[in-house]
């Protein structure tokens, strides 16, 4: 498990609208990379295209290339959603199924694409993947209650569990603890970090402590101006760039002074 | 409300609470107050309007309203202020105008029940109008009752899956001219007299089988036509509905559209969804005209087969008694009886299937408590 992303020459567009402008970055394998910059910036876009998720998006539409590995997942025959199922994502807000128990949200990968699981099978699962959310002890004697019954913060673990049930490769996380209390943040990104022993995981953040303690690569994401596409300023190991950024408007951001 | 003003309401001098100390210690009546005036006023009331000999039900409920209304809003304005005063007046129209809009459902259903139950029972539930002369003391609905179920059944089963299917591509597929042709159709189809549907099959009928070919089948037709787009504008709101983050969300599982569609979106918007089918049901069960031009006037058959021959159906059968009231002797009594409970059956079909609606969204809703 666990990929290489290796992204060249990318632009996004909405519309006419160039939303992020010449991106080009690795990202690496069995690590935690993160995203930071200004709102709007094109860090949630940008990480979309990733696993193909703009395509939602009728307007949306890349240039550049993208590789999983050594497979350009923009190519010709290349299905979006067996890219997706490579490549996997956890929202800002926790968006568990209303019609599904908790149970039935883990393996939700499985029955939406009617893989027929054994009882025992289905049950490792979810054992598996909700332990490795953190959330098993929390939820195991009500398994089969609504998932939408949970707290916010066990609920975006529910999410993430749901994600790591199908065993991607890589995980995008777009701010995925910006509606969560101190404590559900802290449990996921302990999760993270365990996480990162067997996937490649990417997450866009607002908190720059929380880049600093989870991610091990960092990137910094600008725009020039309202209206300006964004573009990728500088990427480095998350600790070069917190102490001895290379650009000037990274070390700006980072200290907190803006323009 | 002060959302869209332009000065913020802190600062406003209106009889929003402000805290100076007089209006912290306005005093408030007590709670029993209110239900103790307004019977109060009805008894007073009732008791002027038959001392004079005046006595009438609705003229007794708008006086007693009347009177309430303004003798709550000076009592208030007393002794809890004018703002007190005002929530009062208003609550008590709200409450008025709820009254207003069930006085006729009330009414409606009462004079059903009590008519209705005068021939209401299985005899009349079970036996069709063969055979019964118009002076004969029998005669009942089942003729009409079997043409009622297939016909609306089979209406059901032609506009559903046409118009939920319309409704899923117009939310989930459809982009740019042929969507938009599709949304105004359907809003011109929603304005089709019911007559007028009627016609058309009628025309179409006599263009494919010729002249005199009446059939359940058509009537169903017809039906459809009406049911169409009252089903794709209900299941079309029902699915817009559905947060778009749920269909992410299956998206980043690698769940293909159309299982997105299936599993995630329509169980999401079920319970919705067919609430609005009972009621594009309930529209159509009631519809006479154009069953009367498609399906025909089966007097007496009964006949549980769509593809063939006259059909008759409650609405129907409703019409040709009531057209039958005027017959001398006791055949137009017994022919206003038929109508009256044969309109009860109508309405207890209608409350079973909103009944059932109500059992199917408790099944499939979404599960959101503990
Ligand atoms: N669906 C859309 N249609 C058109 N423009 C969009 C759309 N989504 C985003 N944009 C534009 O793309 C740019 C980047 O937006 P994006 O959501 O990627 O920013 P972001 O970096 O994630 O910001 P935040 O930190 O606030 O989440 C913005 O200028 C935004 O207005
Ligand atoms: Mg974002």
């Amino acid at each position: 498990m666990a990929k290489r992303i290796d992204v060249s020459g990318l632009h996004v567009y909405y519309g006419d609208f160039l939303a992020v402008e010449d991106v080009s970055m690795t990202i690496e394998p069995r690590s935690v990379t993160a995203f930071i910059g200004s709102s709007g910036c094109g860090k949630s876009t940008f990480l979309r295209t990733l696993n193909r998720m703009h395509e939602v998006n009728p307007n949306a539409r890349v240039e550049g290339k993208v590789m999983l590995d050594d497979l350009d997942i923009y190519g010709p025959d290349v299905d979006p959603v067996a890219v997706r199922r490579e490549i996997g994502m956890v929202f800002q807000r926790a968006n568990p199924f209303p019609t599904m128990s908790i149970y039935d949200n883990v393996i939700a990968g499985a029955k939406l694409n009617n893989q027929r699981l054994s009882k025992r099978e289905a049950d490792e699962i979810v054992e598996r993947s909700l332990r490795g959310a953190n959330l098993w002890e929390e939820v195991k004697d009500r398994l089969h209650k609504p998932g939408a019954g949970l707290s916010g913060g066990q609920q975006q673990r529910l999410c993430i569990a749901r994600a790591t049930a199908v065993e991607p490769e890589v995980l995008l996380m777009d701010e995925p603890c910006s509606a969560l209390d101190p404590i559900s943040t802290l449990a996921i990104e302990d999760l993270i970090a365990n996480l990162k022993e067997n996937y490649t995981i990417v997450i866009v953040t607002h908190n720059m402590q929380q880049a600093a303690r989870v991610s091990d690569r960092t990137a910094f994401f600008n725009l020039a101006g309202t209206g300006k596409p964004g573009r990728l300023i500088e990427m480095g190991d998350t600790n070069r760039i917190f102490t001895k950024p290379e650009k000037k408007e990274t070390e700006n951001y980072i200290t907190g002074r803006f323009g | 409300m002060t959302t869209t003003t332009t000065t913020p309401s802190t600062g406003s001098s209106g009889d929003g609470p402000r805290l100076s100390s007089s209006s912290l210690l306005t005093g408030s009546l007590p709670r029993s107050f209110a239900p103790l005036l307004l019977a109060g006023t009805a008894v007073v009331v009732g008791g002027a309007l038959f001392a004079l000999g005046l006595f009438h039900l609705v003229s007794f409920a708008v006086l007693t309203a009347g009177v309430y209304l303004i003798a709550i809003t000076v009592a208030s304005r007393a002794v809890e202020g004018g703002r007190k005063a005002k929530d009062r007046l208003v609550t008590g129209v709200v409450y008025c105008c709820f009254g207003l809009a069930m006085a006729p459902l009330i009414s409606l259903l009462w004079t059903v029940l009590v008519n209705g139950l005068k021939r209401f029972d299985g005899y009349f539930l079970t036996v069709s109008m063969n055979g019964v002369i118009p002076s004969m003391d029998a005669g009942g609905v089942y003729h009409a009752i079997v043409g009622t179920l297939v016909i609306t059944g089979v209406a059901a089963l032609i506009s559903i899956p046409i118009g939920l299917l319309a409704a899923i591509y117009l939310v989930e597929y459809g982009k740019g001219r042929l969507k938009q042709a599709i949304t105004f159709f359907v809003d011109v189809m929603t304005g089709i007299p019911s007559i007028v549907a009627g016609l058309f099959v009628v025309a179409l009928w006599i263009m494919i089988f010729g002249p005199g070919n009446t059939s359940g089948l058509a009537g169903a037709i017809s039906l459809s036509v009406l049911m169409i787009p009252v089903v794709v504008r209900s299941s079309e709101e029902m699915l817009r509905l559905v947060p778009n983050e749920l269909r992410e969300a299956s998206y980043a599982l690698g769940v293909p559209k159309w299982l997105t569609i299936v599993k995630v979106v329509l169980p999401t918007a079920i319970a919705g969804i067919t609430t609005g089918i009972m009621l594009a049901l309930a529209r159509v069960i009631g519809e006479t005209a154009p069953l009367i031009l498609t399906a025909g006037i089966a007097s007496t058959r009964i006949n549980a087969n769509p593809f063939e021959g006259q059909m008759m159906s409650l609405p129907v059968f409703i019409y040709q008694q009531v057209r039958a009231m005027g017959s001398s002797g006791d055949a137009g009594i017994y022919a206003e009886e038929r109508a009256w409970a044969a309109a009860l059956t109508l309405i207890l079909i209608v409350m079973l299937l909103f009944f059932a609606a109500r059992l199917i969204s408790r099944l499939f809703a979404p599960k959101l408590g503990r």
